[in-house]
């Protein structure tokens, strides 16, 4: 049994992975130790949680333009989410997963996605298809 | 994507592998938009730190610089963002010579390209302001605000790789505020308050962004009843662009985009002098030790300098307090020849070119000094730096100095 969500097509690889959601938005300057690989600001839904090798379910993109080189950087290092699923992101998170070849979709035809997907889903994502599916349930 | 012949060209190679994969990387963002081709630029503006690029990206960068020149020069003016490190202060603030020579890596990389090494996210103020309807590849969240809001340009957020795509093929992909569509007011806002001092501009810029909380969406903010001035829109727009991602605003009397036309369909939201208070008091700390005062994000106008020196008055900063101004390096020579240098040092503080606090290595620096609590007035800046281990308190510029000098949040 699985549940598949439309979304616009995407950037980067086909993915199979946990996800890991919140009601927040996201940049990679703003909210992450890089090196610990957690999010760090005290203020966001995920603050102490790490995000290597997850599927990251947020809101929106926010804040400055590093996200564009930082996705490539922490994917040379390994420790980078293993995709991004949002509403809607900005162009800076756009360029970014395109360039360090991270897979990322947004724009989901059934609504809000951090209501239509729960903390510990299995997705698998497929940008190219633009499509989310919900493995497990 | 629609495709020009000689874009079909350089995508194929013709015009050499740095072109080719700027094409590539357009084409990719482009169809994510669903822009319908791409559009000429006058300007790209690259942020490219070494914190943000790592390793891993000035080995990228090195391996497009080591084309021949013709295939990797730039075709268009291109500018820098501030950069990691400032070589003249970098010790004194704790960062490494680790550090430094990765900036001189990345630094002669962006020169084989041609870019011209300005280091600055005001460029808007001090190397070549934008013009209305000219289109750009700005790579300054402030920058682009700014430049769409106040000039009247088109430019979208464009991080480094993109602008330097933008650079090498001297066009970007047609989406957000290049079309007409994207630039129309979404959401309005009504002032009942006039913000006091820059401070309270980043906060407005920043309740509003907040507010707004996504790009795509374009406010209109009434009640403003004079031009505030450039130094204000830069940390209204900066703050807004910080906290919401917001690319453009419009300001009528301000903006030069006429659409405003329709405004009484939009959702309202008024903004008082309770909101501007309330936004500041939930970044207080009057009273506690302060580590470091940073005027900075965007970099000082050389009337902020002088404004900074002025209240410094030839008083000494604190001896376990450090203040940082931190301004471009055109701005750094003026001040140099005016003497607003050598006042400020004389009182202590540390006077930074081409760095901007948040963009050079900031965790790093916290470790190294000890340094936790932080006094600013850029409302950008409280916003940013708390993911990197600092606990920030936005206050006017007076109120700053005063912390600086007496070692405690003012």
């Amino acid at each position: 049994m699985s549940t598949v969500l439309k979304c616009h097509p995407g950037i980067g690889p086909n993915v199979t992975g946990m996800a890991l959601v919140a009601k927040d938005n996201f940049s990679a300057r703003y909210d992450l130790d890089r090196k610990q690989g957690i999010f760090s600001r005290p203020t966001h839904a995920l603050a102490g949680q790490s995000y290597a090798g997850k599927i990251l379910v947020l809101d929106q993109a926010k804040g400055g333009v590093a996200t564009a080189w930082m996705l490539h950087e922490m994917k040379s290092r390994g420790v980078v989410p293993l995709a991004l699923v949002f509403n809607r992101v900005n162009p800076i998170l756009a360029q970014g997963a395109a360039f360090g070849d991270v897979t990322m979709v947004d724009r989901f035809e059934a609504g809000d996605v951090t209501d239509l997907i729960q903390i510990g889903d299995i997705l698998r994502i497929d940008p190219a298809a633009g499509t989310v599916e919900i493995l497990n349930r | 994507m629609r495709l020009t012949d000689e874009e079909q060209a350089m995508l194929a190679g013709a015009a050499g592998e740095p072109r080719r994969w700027a094409m590539q990387h357009q084409i990719a963002i482009g169809e994510f938009f669903e822009a319908a081709d791409l559009v000429p630029v006058s300007q790209a503006h690259i942020m490219a730190d070494t914190e943000s690029l790592g390793e891993a990206g000035i080995r990228f960068l090195e391996s497009l610089a080591a084309a021949p020149g013709t295939e990797r020069r730039v075709r268009v003016p291109t500018l820098t963002d501030p950069r990691g490190l400032d070589f003249q202060t970098y010790k004194r603030l704790g960062q490494t010579d680790a550090m430094a020579a990765l900036e001189t890596r990345a630094i002669d990389a962006l020169k084989a390209f041609g870019v011209l090494m300005t280091d600055t996210c005001i460029n808007y103020q001090t190397i070549l302001p934008p013009t209305h309807g000219e289109h750009l590849a700005m790579g300054d969240t402030g920058v682009v605000i700014y430049s769409n809001s106040v000039f009247g340009a088109r430019s979208n957020f464009e991080g480094g790789p993109s602008a330097l795509a933008a650079a090498l093929t001297g066009r970007t992909p047609r989406y957000g505020p290049h079309l007409d569509e994207c630039r129309r007011a979404t959401r309005r806002f009504q002032l009942e308050v006039r913000p006091r001092d820059l401070s309270e501009w980043g906060a407005l810029g920043g309740i509003i962004g907040r507010e707004c909380g996504s790009y795509w969406e374009v406010p209109l903010i009434e009640g403003v009843d004079e031009s505030p001035g450039s130094d204000a829109l830069k940390h209204f727009g900066a703050a807004m662009a910080s906290y919401g991602s917001t690319a453009l605003f419009h300001i009528p009397g301000v903006t030069p985009d006429p659409d405003h036309r329709d405004r009484r369909r939009l959702a309202g939201h008024t903004i008082g002098r309770a909101d501007l208070d309330a936004f500041v008091a939930a970044y207080g700390a009057a009273g506690d030790k302060v580590d470091v005062a940073v005027f900075a994000a965007p970099h000082l106008s050389l009337v902020e300098m002088a404004a900074v020196a002025d209240t410094l008055g030839g008083r000494k900063v604190h001896r376990d307090t450090t203040l940082l101004v931190a301004t471009s390096p055109e701005i750094k020579h003026a001040a140099d020849r005016m003497g607003v240098t050598r006042r400020l040092e004389d009182s202590g503080a540390v006077v930074a070119a081409g760095i901007c606090f948040y963009q050079s290595y900031a965790g790093e620096m916290a470790e190294a000094n000890g340094w936790k609590r932080l006094v600013t007035n850029s409302a950008k800046l409280v916003n940013i730096i708390g993911g990197y281990g600092y606990r920030p308190t936005l206050l006017s510029l007076e109120r700053c100095v005063e912390s600086a000098i007496t070692g405690r949040v003012a």
